[in-house]
């Protein structure tokens, strides 16, 4: 099905939250600077999956998985990873904006900082070319030392994003980015994921089904835990294969 | 029937009288207060009384200086926020960022119960055990001394200091943290360049509550100071701070007396003090709020 360069490559997963199974014997297989949406009714596994990949989930206590996820061809959860320098090459964009209460500089500059540079030049630099692939440059060029908190709240989200790009990352996960936006900022992330693409391995959560038809490459349906779906985003929208996408995507459950 | 917005006022008035009637009683307290300290500085000008270098009120002449008292309460002040302040912050970041939540759920009403503990408990573990314990450390005449109340001071300030840092830090919304931690961070580099400065405002106010424990600490630095009213220049000497002398001497006093107007005024000093900290407080809450970090 899927013949492009595979970035990511996930093997009979299954994941528990203490006794619950939230993923079950998901197999999926993800190519290199494609969008990717993951959709599915709340409570599918979608965001669990997306944790899975950075290792979010690792800060959970009582959670364990079973199976194998390989970025590049590495498993990302054998002993000899080390989950910093993985965080560093995949970056995360959040559902609700979290911008730390610091500058808009040192947001974009705090990932770059953690991992060492301290070169004024160089920080100022990255932050510039960050901020302005994020879009968001002309807007608080006159500025940087304003607190991240003033901005809107779409602001917020891309200067979010400025600070994902900034560690300079392979892959994005995004997980609802733009659930809480109002339309027109909703449009612009829109158009940035669609930018990014030259660039990035894009995975994104969404519940809207219109976003995912819109910006997606491939898309892949997830029910209660199992990958029900996975497929080039016009196949499932328009000749789904299974009865349960049909289902989903024509509203009649989740 | 009346009307919902007669109810309304009506409810409100009640709250708005019960919320006046603690701020016209405290209005009592300070006039009685100013009424009672002031007339001292018909026998003395303020600036001789801060500033005297020598407290002997019951010699003839009296003499009514009272920076001997102040640099008791500055001295054993300031040792006690060096020994609260890194002991109550550090511990904080354990309970809220790094300790198991079991243990937390264990440790955080253990250290809030310390800080119930009544002064004059402390006061007696300090004469027990500290004293004798600094005396034969230093090989000094007498184990009651500035460093003895400071770090007796220090023990009971830090409960306040741990309760309300923890509060802040876990106040800190965790979507700071899961930011910086998908950004790569460590734990330890999320703890201390998220999470410590976004809670800044709270631990900002917890230091200053935890030295105005220090200040207003009455009973336990009575019980271990020493007791001499000299200027001190070591940590190893005896120490009376402003409280002490208060309640040591209130006893002794003839009412309407130089001596009893005196340690009233003493009580004006101290109502300042505690003032002027509650107003920086205030202002380090307010500035650190500019720049959206969390508060209590």
């Amino acid at each position: 099905m899927v013949k492009e360069d595979l970035k990511i490559i996930v093997e009979d997963l299954d994941f528990f939250y203490g006794g619950l199974k939230a993923l079950d014997g998901v197999n999926i297989q993800i190519p290199e600077r494609k969008v990717t949406a993951l959709i599915g009714p709340s409570g599918c596994g979608k965001s669990t999956f997306l944790r899975v990949l950075n290792r979010m989930n690792d800060l959970i206590p009582g959670t364990r998985l079973e199976g194998k996820v390989l970025i590049d061809g590495h498993d990302i959860y054998a002993d000899n990873i080390d989950v910093v320098e993985l965080r560093k090459k995949i970056g995360m964009v959040f559902q609700k904006s979290n911008p730390f209460p610091k500058s808009i500089f040192d947001n974009v500059a705090y990932g770059l900082r953690i991992h060492g540079s301290k070169d004024r030049v160089i920080l100022a630099e990255i932050v510039e070319e960050s901020l302005k692939r994020a879009a968001l440059w002309d807007e608080v060029k006159d500025d940087l030392k304003r607190s991240a908190m003033e901005l809107s709240g779409g602001q917020q989200q891309r200067l979010c994003i400025a600070r994902a790009l900034a560690t300079g990352p392979e892959i994005l996960l995004m997980d609802e980015p733009a659930s809480a936006l109002d339309p027109i900022s909703t449009a612009k992330i829109e158009e940035l994921i669609r930018e990014f693409k030259e660039h990035y391995t894009i995975v994104i959560v969404t519940h809207n089904m219109q976003q995912a038809a819109r910006v997606s490459d491939y898309t892949a349906l997830f029910y209660l835990g199992k990958l029900i779906e996975f497929n080039v985003t016009e196949e499932v929208f328009t000749r789904p294969s299974e009865k349960q996408t049909e289902d989903y995507i024509t509203g009649r459950f989740g | 029937m009346i009307p919902r917005k007669y109810k309304e006022r009506a409810i409100e008035g009640v709250f708005l009288s019960f919320a006046s009637i603690s701020l016209v009683v405290l209005l009592f307290i300070m006039l009685f207060l100013f009424r009672e300290g002031l007339p001292i500085f018909r026998v003395i000008g303020p600036l001789e009384f801060l500033f005297g270098k020598s407290w002997y009120p019951t010699y003839e002449p009296p003499e009514f200086g009272i920076l001997p008292l102040i640099m008791g309460s500055l001295f054993i002040t300031v040792g006690a926020i060096v020994v609260a302040i890194p002991l109550g912050l550090a511990s904080a970041i354990y309970l809220a960022e790094i300790a198991h939540p079991r243990i937390r759920e264990w440790v955080k009403p253990a250290i809030e119960l310390l800080a119930g503990v009544p002064s004059v408990i402390y006061g007696f573990f300090g004469l027990l055990v500290l004293a004798p314990f600094i005396q034969d450390l230093f090989n000094l005449p007498t184990g009651l001394t500035a460093l003895t109340a400071s770090l007796l001071l220090g023990i009971m300030a830090t409960p306040t200091v741990i309760s309300i840092s923890e509060d802040a830090l876990n106040s800190v919304p965790g979507s700071y943290r899961e930011a910086s931690l998908a950004l790569g961070a460590t734990r330890w580099q999320t703890t201390i360049r998220v999470v410590v400065p976004a809670a800044l405002s709270g631990i900002s106010t917890a230091c200053i509550l935890g030295m105005a424990r220090a200040i207003e600490e009455t009973m336990a630095v009575l019980m271990v100071a020493g007791g001499a009213t000299l200027i001190p220049t070591s940590f190893l000497q005896p120490v009376r701070p402003l409280t002490a002398t208060i309640i040591a001497e209130m006893g002794e006093a003839i009412h309407g007396s130089p001596h009893f107007h005196a340690l009233f005024a003493i009580g004006v000093v101290l109502f300042f003090i505690t003032l002027g900290l509650n107003l920086l407080a205030d202002f380090l809450t307010h500035r650190f709020k500019e720049t959206g970090s969390g508060t209590l």
